[in-house]
């Protein structure tokens, strides 16, 4: 019962990814030649949104639901390589399939589903990662 | 009245609308927004194997990721199969026009054909699109610690330099397959 709230919004997140297009190879290509404003649109408004919130959040230290303090762990930043080698990494990734792993979901459920394919091998891609990772620049 | 459902959103709609789920999952689960974690609690749920990064209770801090992602996979159905826009994207013409000389004709539909189909599999562009892909898109996201919405959209909210270097590092990865490796498979 607990989980209906992040079904709902999921559901709500894949939709909008669908009705703003995010999920079409088209647009990544548009994205990646600079030659339409829209993706850098939804991405530069999500940020100021959720930047404005998260703020908000933390300078007047609002709690969840639950009456929990809400914390924001920050990511590790004393790690460089990671972020270079991984971050490349998936923006190949992100280019050649033109789908981020939110998109794959929801292309999958828009009826396209040779998408299964790319969602096999990105959980392939995750497993490999774990398995080799100690022996992998971080 | 309802034709909002079958259009498309532009950008200054849906941005705004993905912004607020950062803070709306925090005030409902004290939850970060996230997408690519759920594929590592596939692989702890489904085949751990021996490796110690598989290792640890999924359900406690994986389950409500994977339901979040189920959500994703509803809302493609009902915003592009039930409530589905009968009219191809509104690309702009130069990029139609760029795409066009990559021999791509298809454009009524939100990915080329050519490429994604069942069929395309059997060509050496849609292994290297979609396995290598799907492949890159998994490790690099594991790697990296993000993807887009943990990265590009969670961390630079947050103003994670981790996740400016990681967005920076998308957009290398992406420009070099647009611009160096597209002109060489299609």
């Amino acid at each position: 019962m607990n989980y209906i709230k992040y079904l709902l919004i999921g559901t709500l997140f894949g939709f909008v990814l669908t009705k703003s297009e995010v999920i079409s190879w088209f647009r990544i290509q548009e994205m990646f030649r600079f030659q339409d404003f829209h993706m850098y649109g939804v991405i530069g408004s999500a940020i100021l949104v959720g930047m404005i919130s998260i703020q908000i959040i933390k300078r007047f230290n609002m709690k969840d639901i639950d009456g929990t303090p809400i914390s924001i762990p920050p990511k590790d930043a004393s790690q460089k390589k990671r972020y270079i080698i991984g971050g490349t990494l998936f923006g190949i990734g992100w280019a050649l399939t033109g789908a981020c792993p939110a998109p794959l979901f929801a292309l999958l459920g828009s009826g396209i589903t040779v998408f299964l394919v790319p969602i096999l091998a990105a959980l392939a891609g995750t497993w490999v990662y774990g398995a080799v990772r100690e022996s992998l620049p971080h | 009245m309802f034709e909002w459902l079958t259009q498309p959103w532009p950008w200054y709609v849906a941005g705004p609308i993905i912004g607020l789920i950062i803070p709306l999952l925090l005030f409902l689960g004290n939850k970060q927004f996230g997408v690519s974690s759920s594929l590592r609690h596939t692989c702890a749920a489904c085949f751990p194997g021996n490796i110690s990064f598989f290792k640890y209770d999924w359900k406690e801090e994986g389950l409500w990721n994977m339901i979040l992602v189920l959500g994703v996979l509803v809302g493609g159905f009902l915003g592009g199969y039930v409530f589905k826009n009968p009219e191809p994207i509104a690309l702009s013409a130069s990029t139609i026009a760029d795409l066009r000389g990559l021999g791509i004709t298809d454009f009524s539909g939100f990915v080329p054909p050519e490429i994604f189909s069942w069929g395309g599999l059997g060509s050496l562009q849609g292994i290297i699109v979609m396995v290598i892909g799907g492949f890159l898109v998994g490790f690099g996201a594991r790697y990296a610690g993000g993807c887009t919405s943990g990265h590009a959209i969670s961390g630079i909210s947050n103003l994670q330099l981790a996740s400016l270097i990681a967005v920076i590092g998308f957009f290398v990865g992406g420009l070099v397959v647009t611009h160096l490796v597209f002109p060489l498979i299609f």
